[in-house]
C-alpha cells in the first residue's frame, strides 16, 4: 500500500489517522488505538491549557527551555523519561491483556483484545520507547544533575551542547510519541531486524519513525557522552583526583566512554537501513549482494554495550545510597571501581551472544559464551561489596533502600538467567521464547528502573528542597517489587514451555494461569505507576513540612550535600578544595564543616539561549518531513541546523555574571540558617524535624 | 579545572594567554568527537571488506572496471596538500602573522579540497557512468557509503573553512575563533588520514 507523494504534504493525507481506522472498522483494536491517539492530544490540549491558564509560558521558556544549567537539563531529561515511561508501562498492561485474553484455536488464531499488527506496534514502540525514550533520558538527566555537583564543578563542560542534545533526545521521543496520531509504528521490535524492515516487507512509515527517532536521538546521546567524558577529565575541583571521585562519577565515566564508542555502531546501521529504504542500496537485502547478518553484528556491537550504558549509572546509584543510607564507608572502594571498568570493557566483547542461533561456527559461539560469563565475575564483585558496605551498618529502610533490597533479590535471578542464556546450547532451546523476554526484564527492571527511582528519590531534595512522603515512596517501591515479581517471573515458566516472544496469540490452555499471573502483575506496575504519580503529588502538597533547606537530608559524605537545597544556579560560592575521598563526610568528621569561604567572587555564568530549542524544532521538523516524503521541509530543517550553528559562530556571546555581592548574600543566609537549625540523627530523618541538617557528630564514629 | 598540566600537544603559544586554557577543555573535546568519528568509519570500513567478495559484487562491475587508480592518485596528492596547507593556519595564528595570512591559507585549503572534491565527483559519474552505482551490488553500496561520507566531511570541512574565515572576518582573531581554528585543524587533519584509510584498502587492496 503505497502512497502517492504530493508535492506539499508528501505521502501524508486524511487517512492516515486511527480514527479514519475506526470509522473503517470498530472493534477493540481500533477502539484501543483511537482512544490512546485520544489520550495523547486531551494530554496537549491540557498542557497547553493548563500553561497558559496559569501563565506559565514565560516562566516555562525563561527558566528551562533555555537554559543551559545541567541542573535544569538533568530534570527535563528527566520529567522526559517519566512522561514516556507512563506510555510504556501502560503498552506493557495493553500487551498482558491482550495476551491474556489471546488463546485461540488453530482454525481462528486472531483473538484478543487487539489485532496482531496492533500488537507487534505495541511491543515495538514499547521497546524503543522504554530502551531509548525512558531508561536513557532517565540515566542521562541523572548524571547531568548530579555529577557536576559531586565533582565540584559549575556545570559540564559544554552547557549549550547540553542543550542541544537535550533536544535531538526530546525531538526523537516527539516522533514516537507522534506516531501514535500520524501514521503506524514499524512492527520489527525495538531491534527492527531486516530484511523485514526493509522496503520489500515493511513499505509503510512505520521503519522509517523508528529510523529518524533513533538517529536523531542517538545523535543526541553521542555528544551528551562526550559531555560527559570532557567534564569528569577536565572540570574536577582542585584535589579530586580520580581515586578520591565518588562511585557515582566513575559509573558516570564509563558510561561516557561506551557512549562515545557504542553508539556510532547505532548511527551506521541505522544510516545503512535508512540507505536501503530510502536510496535503494543493497547492505541488508535479500539480493544483489546484500547480507542482514551485518546488520545484526553492527546494531548490536552497539546493542550489548547499551544494556550496561542502562545498567551502570543504577550500579553507581546503588554505592551511593548502600553507604548513605547504611552511615558507612562504601566498602570495597577500589574494587567497585576496577569492576565498573572491565563491565565496560567486557560488554564490548559479547555482542554475538545476540545470535547464537544464526549460523557462525560453535567455536565462536564458545568464545562469545565465555567471554559472556565473565560479566557475572565483576557484578558479582558489586553485589558482594554492597552487600558488605551495609553489613552492621546502621541501615535505614528508606525508599531508596527498598529498590535496593528489590534489587539485590531479583536481579540475582536476572543475573543467572543471563548465565544461563550465555550457554549458546541452552539458548538454542529458548533464545526468542519468553524466557528472554523474562531475563532481559529480570536484569532491566529491577537494576535501571528500580536504580534510576531510587536515584530520583535520593537527590530529589537537592533538586527542589523537599524530600519525597516515604510513606508513599516505600509503597511505590513495594508495588513495583510485586508487580516485577507477578508480571515477569511466569514468563520463564512459559518460555521453557515453549512461548515464543512476541507472539500475539497461543492455543495451549497450559498457559492459560501463567498469563493472568503475568497479567495480574501489569495490573500491579500500573498501580505502582499511579503510586509514582501520587508520590509526587503529595510531597508537593507537603512541600512546606518536607523542606530541607539545610541541604544535606541523609547525612551524606559526598560532596553534593555541602550546598543548600534546592541548590542555586551557580552550585558552589567558590569551587572547593577537595582533600579526601568523601570529602564531605571528612569535613563532618573534622568538625564545623559549613564554615564559610574566606571571600566571595564574581562568578560567570553560560547565557540564556534558546538555541537548544531551535535545533530540536529542526531536527524533529527533519524526522518527519523525511517520514512523510515531504521534501521541501526536509531541506529547509536539514539546512536550518548548520545555519543555527554559523549564526552562532558569528556572534561574540558574553557570559553572564552573578556578583559577588549576590552569592554572599544567598550563601550567608544559608550558613546562617544551618546554625541556627537544630541538627537532626539518622534515626529523626524521616521525621519532619528534618529540616536538611544533620548532626555531624554521628559521623565521627 | 583539574590542577593536572595542560593537555599535550596542544601548546598555542606565547600569544595565547586565556585561549590557551579555553584550548585545553574545548580541543579536548573536539578529539573526543573525532573519537567517535573514527569509530563510524572503522566500521565502515569493516564492512567495506566484508563486502568485497563474489557474493556482495553480486555479478555486478567490480574493482578493476570501476576504480581510475590515477584519478585517485590525484586526489591524494590534493588532500594531503590540503592538510599542508593548515599548517599555514595553524602557524600564522600561532605567530600573529595577521588576519591576511590566515585567510589566505584557509582560502588555500578550501580550494585544495574544492579540487579534491572535483576529481572525486568526476570519479562518482563515470562510475555510475559504466553501471556502478550504488543500488547495483552490496559491495558497490559500501564502496558509495564509505567514500561518500568522507567526501561530505571534506564537503563540510570546505563549509567550516567558509564559516572560519567569515568568523575571521567579523570578529578578528579573538580567543574564541583562535580555539576554533584549532579545532578546524583537528577535523581537516583528521581527514587525510582517514583518506590514507580509504586509498589503501579501498583502492589497492582490490586492486592488487
Ligand atoms: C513496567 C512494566 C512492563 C511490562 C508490563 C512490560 C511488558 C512487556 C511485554 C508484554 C513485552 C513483549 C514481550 C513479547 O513480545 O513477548 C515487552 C517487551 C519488551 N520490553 Fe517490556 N514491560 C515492562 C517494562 C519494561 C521496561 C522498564 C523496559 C526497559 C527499560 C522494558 C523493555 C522491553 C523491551 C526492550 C522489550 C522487547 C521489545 C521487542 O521485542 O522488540 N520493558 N515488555
Ligand atoms: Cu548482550
Amino acid at each position: 500500500m503505497s502512497r502517492p507523494v504530493g508535492p506539499v504534504f508528501g505521502k501524508l493525507d486524511w487517512s492516515v489517522t486511527p480514527y479514519t481506522d475506526l470509522l473503517q472498522t470498530v472493534n477493540s483494536s481500533t477502539i484501543v488505538g483511537a482512544g490512546a491517539a485520544s489520550v495523547l492530544v486531551l494530554g496537549a490540549i491540557a498542557a497547553v491549557a493548563v500553561l497558559t491558564w496559569k501563565g506559565w509560558w514565560g516562566p516555562l521558556y525563561r527558566d528551562c527551555l533555555t537554559s543551559p544549567d545541567a541542573k535544569k537539563i538533568g530534570i527535563m531529561y528527566i520529567v522526559l523519561g517519566l512522561v514516556m515511561m507512563a506510555r510504556g508501562i501502560i503498552e506493557g498492561a495493553v500487551m498482558r491483556a491482550h495476551q491474556a485474553t489471546a488463546m485461540g484455536t488453530l482454525d481462528q488464531p486472531e483473538t484478543g483484545l487487539v489485532s496482531p499488527d496492533h500488537f507487534a506496534q505495541l511491543f515495538s514502540t514499547h521497546g524503543t520507547i522504554m530502551i531509548f525514550f525512558v531508561a536513557m533520558p532517565l540515566l542521562i538527566g541523572l548524571i547531568n544533575f548530579v555529577l557536576p555537583q559531586q565533582l565540584g564543578a559549575r556545570d559540564m563542560a559544554f552547557p549549550v551542547l547540553n542543550q542541544v542534545s537535550l533536544g535531538l533526545t526530546a525531538a526523537g521521543a516527539g516522533l514516537v510519541m507522534i506516531s501514535l496520531l500520524i501514521g503506524k509504528f514499524g512492527t520489527g521490535g525495538w531491534t527492527m531486524y531486516p530484511p523485514y524492515t526493509g522496503k520489500v516487507f515493511s513499505p509503510g512509515e512505520g521503519v522509517d519513525y523508528w529510523l529518524w527517532a533513533i538517529l536523531i536521538s542517538g545523535v543526541g546521546s553521542t555528544l551528551t557522552g562526550m559531555n560527559f567524558a570532557v567534564t569528569i577529565f577536565k572540570k574536577r575541583a582542585p584535589g579530586m583526583h580520580f581515586m578520591r571521585m565518588p562511585l557515582f562519577c566513575w559509573t558516570s565515566l564509563c558510561v561516557a566512554i561506551m557512549l562515545i564508542y557504542a553508539m556510532p555502531a547505532l548511527t551506521v546501521s541505522s544510516s545503512m537501513l535508512a540507505l536501503d529504504r530510502y536510496a535503494g542500496f543493497h547492505f541488508f537485502t535479500n539480493d544483489a549482494g546484500g547480507n542482514m547478518m551485518n546488520y545484526a553484528n553492527v546494531f548490536w556491537m552497539f546493542g550489548h554495550p547499551e544494556v550496561y550504558i542502562l545498567i551502570l549509572p543504577a550500579f553507581g546509584v546503588f554505592s551511593e545510597i548502600s553507604s548513605t543510607f547504611s552511615g558507612k564507608k562504601l566498602y570495597g572502594y577500589t574494587s567497585l571501581v576496577i569492576a565498573s571498568m572491565s563491565i565496560a570493557v567486557i560488554s564490548f566483547t559479547v555482542w554475538l551472544h545476540h545470535f547464537f542461533t544464526m549460523g557462525q561456527s560453535a567455536g565462536i559461539n564458545i568464545a562469545f559464551g565465555i567471554a559472556t560469563m565473565l560479566i557475572g565475575i565483576p557484578t558479582g564483585v558489586k553485589i558482594y561489596d554492597w552487600m558488605a558496605t551495609m553489613w552492621r551498618g546502621r541501615v535505614r529502610m528508606t525508599a531508596p533502600i527498598v529498590y535496593m533490597t528489590g534489587f539485590f533479590l531479583l536481579f540475582v535471578i536476572g543475573g543467572m538467567s543471563g548465565i544461563i542464556l550465555a550457554n549458546p546450547s541452552i539458548d538454542y532451546q529458548v533464545h526468542n521464547s519468553t524466557f528472554l523476554v523474562a531475563h532481559f526484564h529480570n536484569v532491566i527492571i529491577p537494576g535501571v528502573l528500580y536504580g534510576m527511582l531510587a536515584g530520583i528519590h535520593y537527590w530529589f531534595p537537592k533538586a527542589f528542597g523537599y524530600r519525597l512522603d516515604e510513606t508513599w515512596g516505600r509503597r511505590t517501591a513495594l508495588l513495583f517489587v510485586a508487580g516485577f515479581v507477578f508480571a515477569f517471573l511466569p514468563l520463564y515458566v512459559m518460555g521453557l514451555m515453549g512461548l515464543p516472544r512476541r507472539s500475539p496469540t497461543f492455543q495451549d490452555p497450559a498457559f492459560l494461569p501463567w498469563m493472568y499471573a503475568a497479567g495480574l502483575g501489569a495490573l500491579l506496575m500500573l498501580a505502582a505507576l499511579a503510586s509514582l504519580v501520587w508520590t509526587f503529588l503529595v510531597s508537593w502538597r507537603n512541600r512546606e513540612a518536607l523542606s530541607v533547606p539545610g541541604g544535606d537530608p541523609w547525612n551524606g559524605a559526598t560532596l553534593e550535600w555541602s550546598s543548600p537545597a534546592p541548590v542555586p544556579e551557580w552550585t558552589y560560592p567558590c569551587i572547593p578544595q577537595v582533600t579526601d575521598r568523601d570529602d564531605w563526610g571528612e569535613r563532618k568528621r573534622a568538625g564545623d564543616p559549613w564554615r564559610a569561604p574566606d571571600r566571595y567572587v564574581d562568578i560567570e555564568m553560560p547565557a540564556d539561549t534558546p538555541h537548544g530549542l531551535l535545533i530540536a524544532a529542526a531536527a524533529f521538523a527533519l524526522g518527519f518531513a523525511m517520514v512523510w516524503y515531504i521534501w521541501w521541509l526536509a531541506i529547509a530543517a536539514f539546512l536550518a541546523i548548520p545555519a543555527l550553528l554559523i549564526w552562532r559562530g558569528m556572534r561574540v556571546i558574553e557570559p553572564r555574571i552573578v556578583s559577588a555581592a549576590d552569592v554572599e548574600d544567598e550563601d550567608r543566609r544559608f550558613r546562617e540558617f544551618v546554625a541556627r537549625t537544630a541538627p537532626i540523627t539518622r534515626a529523626e530523618e524521616s521525621t519532619p524535624r528534618n529540616r536538611g541538617v544533620p548532626d555531624c557528630t554521628e559521623f565521627a564514629g | 579545572m583539574s590542577d593536572q598540566g595542560l593537555y599535550p600537544g596542544l601548546n598555542l603559544g606565547e600569544g595565547h594567554g586565556e585561549a590557551h586554557d579555553e584550548a585545553e577543555t574545548t580541543v579536548f573535546g573536539f578529539w573526543v568527537f573525532v573519537m567517535s568519528d573514527l569509530v563510524i568509519f572503522g566500521i565502515l570500513f569493516a564492512s567495506y571488506a566484508s563486502y568485497l567478495d563474489p557474493v556482495g559484487l553480486a555479478g555486478g562491475p567490480g574493482p578493476q572496471d570501476l576504480f581510475d587508480i590515477r584519478s585517485v592518485a590525484i586526489q591524494t596528492a590534493l588532500l594531503l596538500l590540503g592538510g599542508t596547507a593548515y599548517a599555514g593556519v595553524s602557524l600564522a595564528v600561532k605567530y600573529e602573522h595577521g588576519r591576511d595570512r590566515v585567510l589566505a591559507f584557509l582560502a588555500l585549503c578550501a580550494l585544495l579540497g574544492g579540487a579534491f572534491l572535483f576529481f572525486e565527483v568526476r570519479d562518482f559519474a563515470t562510475q555510475a557512468g559504466k553501471g556502478g552505482v550504488p543500488q547495483a551490488s552490496g559491495w558497490l553500496s559500501a564502496y558509495w557509503a564509505l567514500v561518500g561520507l568522507h567526501g561530505i566531511h571534506v564537503f563540510a570541512g570546505i563549509v567550516w573553512i567558509g564559516a572560519m574565515a567569515a568568523q575571521v572576518l567579523k570578529r578578528g582573531l579573538d580567543d574564541a575563533v583562535k580555539v576554533r581554528l584549532s579545532m578546524l585543524g583537528v577535523f581537516w587533519h583528521f581527514l587525510d588520514l582517514i583518506w590514507v584509510g580509504i586509498f589503501s584498502l579501498v583502492f589497492l587492496v582490490p586492486l592488487a
